[in-house]
């Protein structure tokens, strides 16, 4: 059964944000892990790229299936997750724990679009 | 094909010192590399393999021995149209004279050729139903890709910016890649329950994009194998809102003798050579994909292209004397598309087609689609108890099953194609269409016997059974074959696509 | 019945029996009547086995198609390759197999993909080679579109005007339709302008730079310090190279390309009117996941065996559909065999003896042709391998249609004077000197009376 926690954001397309002041870590939920499967590569923007919220800032390959990563706000890269590069198979192991982008957010209004744990919870079980 | 594996690589059999070659030494030597500036010469010799003739020889005669072909075996594999390979088209394109052909050497010394080049191009029309033919497409996708080249060419032409194509959501993967390689957005277009386009769907994206719309990409029969019943309503909408129909012939063989894309309304598509006329696949290629389009649409296709000309003479001594023969045109007139190959297509491939018209002639052309349509609705209605038939009713050339009829064993579509390995059948296409989780995909084409056939439906039922008396042995599966399942996650994860990369990682 | 038709008339009214139809044209019950095909073919009746060998023996004689000796290549050249490749190709279980994707049954394309792989690169000095694209224009073509895929801010694609033109053509082709500026830098002196070159990559916006070696003309460029300048504007460097040289010439890699591609049919694959010949692909392991095409990968089974699989599949179009880094599905499998096993057979120094013997006729072969005082260099001094243009003063279609009455294919003619003229080690001393005796006793006037 997939997990879900509280006090995160999620997006329709699952990844989730966990807001801290200005900046926002992104990943994918444990729901879509498990959709996944096996995660053998993730493609990461550069730090200091953009992304806008809605467009596609990356992607989680499996060995049969890829899936763009969607970017839930708008704002600035600061930081990629690089222990992924080595271990993609870290997003199985704990799809929380390992966020992929860290941004500098730049319109926190976005947030208000996303869904809480219910919701999305409501949403995976449709 | 033998069932245990040989295992080993050329690079593992080489040993310095040996060849497996000899060249003429008589030459003259005043030249040599070595005068070439250091900074254009590479540092280091390649290291290629060094081996004796007969190892080469054993070595891909025994790695043949771990590889199944149609040869070996019936090859259900739906959507690729596995057919036999008639040994005599490798004959044919065997022969010296062709082979030797230089691609730029003058038309006067090459007709016979340029003959079976062009006759090609004419009797693809005729079967299609369309006006004109390139062969310059290597293959089927290169051959989408030409084809939606011509219809942007098309609308360019007209000043007219469209840059949508309607895709059905049953399509083979290529025509959405393909449209996007070729700049188009695809805009996807639902299925009904019956597994056909859905018209009321269709009705509201063309109202949605209208003129945005380039074209629309259609199969039929769809990947379903089943007849787009109304496609003369479909290709009316699209038309009407001023876009192309592009025929995708991944499935032509069904049609053969029945009906041709031209005459459904269709203004360019595309052959795959290697499935309805029987050119081998030859583990992945050369295929060949020529491109066919619907008068008014030729000046758009690419260059170069074979012609048949008539050429008068003025002689002096012999007055005006006639010359009929074809040549081959590079004028890169304003309006052909461009170019997509180095020269004029896969020469040796057109000739395995060819002479496979010729054998088969008018007379026997016209029965392989309706014995390809026997074949898989026979098929279909033995095996419709054991597995589940989503979509009832007639199919043509292939049948799609959704995994086994009792779901209950957790047997899957996957163990079921692993299970033919060990039973001597290559597996049939799985996880294709999209439209079912468990989709299972069969075309056995015209060349396919009754008892072949039983045979074969005798095994699946077999598998059916074992899937509920011993589920694990069949998860497990194959057992049978020259390696088992592969750990498909490690090979994606840390990659190792080189035998020098493999050195190191071991 | 007709012998690729097994069905009896018995077999027949069993399955229509049992597929609940009355005959085989219940089955297209639902094509509507208006799209049904209702006449004959209009296509030859059938040929009988002997009757089929007969047309193509009357197609092939002399006087209809007629291989000559070859001194021309741009882009297709007349090879050596030992008599067992074809031999072996030949085999059933390579020829009528398709792309191994069930792996259990299918090693033998997977462990000969994986050895092509390796000596392409090998032979470019690249990480990772694909395995095989369709042809040297379409690799070119892909290559072109990697580096637009790859660039984040880029207005075009840069390419060398030496590039042969044919290729150029389908480059070009290839981006007006996928949406992208191809910009031509143009040549000076046959080869690639680096003032001009310097210039375009100062305006800046450039996703990558497409050259030739040796270039279309023969010569072999010194392309020392580009890719430095490429990679400073952020772009790649793709040199498109021909294989059978790269026995002596410096590598793509060594020349700092990211992306290596080429023709392959050089690697002795039959000329057969140009196609089918092998497109090669390699890059750098950074650009790895961008590459387009099949790709071979080691693994292991679930016994521990060594075995080797398609992977990085999800780059592709059955899985990405319009996302996929292209829409190539198949590649040219046997080709890519023809020449695994022709590298095996040749090896190091038999690709290195051909390179040799290519050079020293070709050599041979220009200062013979200076020698008739007919010919002057194009581009003097410009060092070339086996190709070379040479500057006729007369007539050059009259030469050119004496040479091929005489049995010869003296060339490509490249320019109103210019001729460029490919020896490879095929041309024996005798050949050469025999096509260098025609054209020293042409008499133009004769030819014209």
């Amino acid at each position: 059964m997939a997990k879900f926690e509280e006090g995160l954001r999620y997006s329709e397309s699952h990844e989730y944000i966990r807001v801290e002041g200005e900046y926002g870590y992104i990943g994918i939920s444990d729901y879509a892990q498990h959709e996944l499967g096996n995660v053998v590569y993730v493609d990461m923007p550069e730090v200091d790229d953009e992304v806008t919220a809605g467009e596609e800032f990356g992607a989680v390959e499996s060995v049969k299936a890829a899936s763009d990563l969607i970017s839930p706000v708008s704002g600035t890269v600061v930081e990629v997750n690089e222990a992924l590069e080595d271990k993609p198979e870290l997003l199985n192991e704990d799809a929380f724990a390992n966020w992929i982008i860290k941004v500098q957010l730049s319109d926190p209004s976005e947030l208000d679009d996303l869904m809480d744990k219910a919701a999305y919870e409501a949403f995976c079980a449709e | 094909m033998n069932r245990t594996l040989y295992g080993n690589l050329i690079f593992e059999l080489s040993k310095k010192g040996r060849k497996g070659y000899s060249l003429p030494q008589d030459y003259d030597r005043t030249h040599t590399t070595a005068e070439l500036p250091a900074t254009l010469r590479r540092k280091e010799a390649a290291r290629l393999p060094e081996c004796d003739e007969l190892t080469v020889v054993r070595h891909y005669t025994n790695l043949s021995h771990n590889n199944f072909g149609v040869n070996d075996g019936f090859y259900p594999l739906g959507s690729c149209t596995m057919k036999y390979n008639p040994v005599i088209n490798e004959e044919i394109a065997g022969l010296k004279a062709f082979a030797g052909l230089h691609p730029l050497q003058p038309a006067v010394t090459c007709q016979g050729a340029l003959e079976v080049y062009y006759n090609l191009q004419v009797s693809l029309a005729e079967l299609a139903g369309l006006s004109e033919f390139t062969l310059n497409p290597c293959a089927g996708a290169h051959g989408e890709l030409t084809g939606l080249m011509v219809i942007r060419a098309y609308h360019e032409s007209r000043n007219d910016v469209r840059t949508k194509v309607l895709i059905p959501d049953s399509a083979h993967g290529t025509n959405p890649a393909s449209a996007a390689v070729c700049g188009l957005e695809v805009v996807e277009v639902k299925s009904n329950a019956n597994g056909t386009v859905d018209l009321e769907d269709l009705k509201r994206l063309i109202e949605l994009e209208g003129p945005n719309i380039a074209a629309m990409m259609m199969t039929n029969p769809n990947t379903l194998g089943i007849f787009e019943p109304r496609v003369l309503e479909i290709t009316e909408m699209v038309h009407k809102a001023g876009g192309l129909m592009y025929y995708d012939g991944a499935n032509l063989n069904a049609l053969l003798g029945e009906c041709r894309p031209g005459d459904m309304g269709f203004d360019v598509m595309h052959i795959n050579l290697h499935k309805t006329f029987s050119t081998p696949h030859g583990g992945g290629g050369p295929g060949s994909g020529p491109v066919g389009v619907r008068k008014g649409l030729e000046k758009f296709l690419p260059t170069p292209r074979v012609k048949k000309v008539v050429v008068n003479y003025d002689l002096p001594e012999d007055g005006p004397t006639e010359w009929e023969g074809f040549i081959v045109d590079w004028g890169q007139s304003e309006s052909s598309l461009g170019s997509v190959g180095n020269f004029f297509g896969n020469f040796g491939v057109m000739l395995k087609a060819y002479a496979y018209i010729l054998s088969l002639g008018s007379e026997n052309i016209k029965h392989v689609g309706q014995l390809a349509t026997l074949n898989a609705n026979y098929i279909k209605e033995r095996l419709k108890g054991d597995y589940l038939l989503p979509i009832k009713g007639l199919c043509k050339h292939e049948v799609v099953f959704d995994g086994l009829a009792d779901k209950s064993t957790g047997v899957t579509t996957m163990d079921v194609a692993k299970r033919l390995l060990d039973y001597g059948y290559h597996a049939p296409t799985i996880y294709f269409p999209l439209l079912f989780h468990e989709s299972l995909m069969i075309e056995p084409t015209e060349n396919e016997s009754k008892e072949t056939i039983d045979a074969f439906i005798d095994v699946m039922h077999k598998i059916a059974e074992e899937a509920k008396t011993d589920p694990e042995m069949v998860k497990t599966a194959p057992h049978n074959t020259p390696i088992g399942r592969v750990d498909d996650v490690l090979a994606a994860k840390q990659p190792v696509t080189t035998y020098w990369k493999s050195k190191q990682s071991s | 019945m007709y012998k690729y038709f097994p069905h009896t008339e018995e077999d027949l009214q069993e399955m229509l029996k049992a597929a609940g139809a009355k005959s085989v044209h219940d089955f297209f019950d639902d094509v509507p009547e208006a799209t049904r095909f209702k006449r004959e073919y209009e296509l030859p009746e059938a040929l009988s086995e002997t009757d089929l060998r007969l047309f193509f023996e009357q197609l092939t004689a002399p006087a209809n198609t007629q291989p000559l000796i070859c001194f021309a290549g741009a882009g297709c050249y007349d090879h050596y390759a030992p008599s067992i490749v074809q031999n072996l190709i030949q085999r059933s279980e390579y020829l009528t197999s398709y792309t191994p994707y069930q792996a259990e049954i299918s090693q033998g394309t997977l462990h000969y993909i994986f050895e092509y792989q390796s000596m392409i690169a090998e032979l470019t000095g690249m990480d990772i080679a694909n395995a095989s694209m369709y042809d040297g224009a379409t690799a070119t073509a892909e290559a072109a579109m990697m580096a637009w895929g790859n660039a984040k801010k880029a207005n075009c694609v840069l390419m060398s005007e030496t590039v042969d033109p044919k290729v150029r053509r389908v480059v070009e082709t290839y981006a007006h339709f996928h949406g992208f500026p191809i910009k031509l830098v143009p040549a000076e002196g046959g080869v690639l302008d680096r003032k001009a070159l310097d210039k375009a990559l100062a305006e800046g916006g450039v996703a990558g730079l497409i050259v030739q070696q040796p270039n279309y003309f023969g010569i072999v460029e010194d392309y020392t310090g580009i890719s430095d300048a490429v990679h400073e504007q952020k772009g790649i460097f793709i040199v498109n190279a021909n294989p059978s040289d790269l026995a002596i010439l410096k590598t793509p890699a060594e020349w700092g390309a990211d992306v290596a591609v080429g023709e392959g049919q050089s690697l002795g694959i039959p000329m057969t009117f140009g196609g089918p010949g092998v497109g090669y692909m390699a890059c750098t392991e950074k650009l790895m996941r961008k590459l387009p095409g099949r790709i071979v990968g080691q693994t292991l089974d679930n016994r521990g065996q060594r075995a080797f699989v398609l992977t990085l599949q999800a780059r592709e179009q059955h899985i990405r559909r319009q996302k996929a880094t292209s829409n190539i599905c198949s590649n040219q499998s046997l080709m890519a065999l023809y020449v695994t096993i022709y590298l095996s057979l040749m090896g190091k120094e038999g690709l290195r003896e051909v390179a040799e013997m290519s050079y020293a006729g070709a050599h041979s072969l220009r200062d013979k042709l200076i020698a008739t005082g007919k010919f002057k260099d194009t581009f003097p001094g410009q060092p070339f391998f086996n190709e070379f243009c040479v500057d006729y003063e007369g007539d050059l279609d009259a030469l050119l249609d004496e040479c091929t009455a005489s049995g010869y294919l003296a060339g490509v003619k490249v320019g109103e004077k210019t001729l460029m003229l490919a020896v490879t080690e095929q041309r024996s001393t005798e050949e050469i000197d025999e096509l260098v005796e025609i054209i020293q006793q042409f008499k133009e006037e004769e030819a014209k009376a």
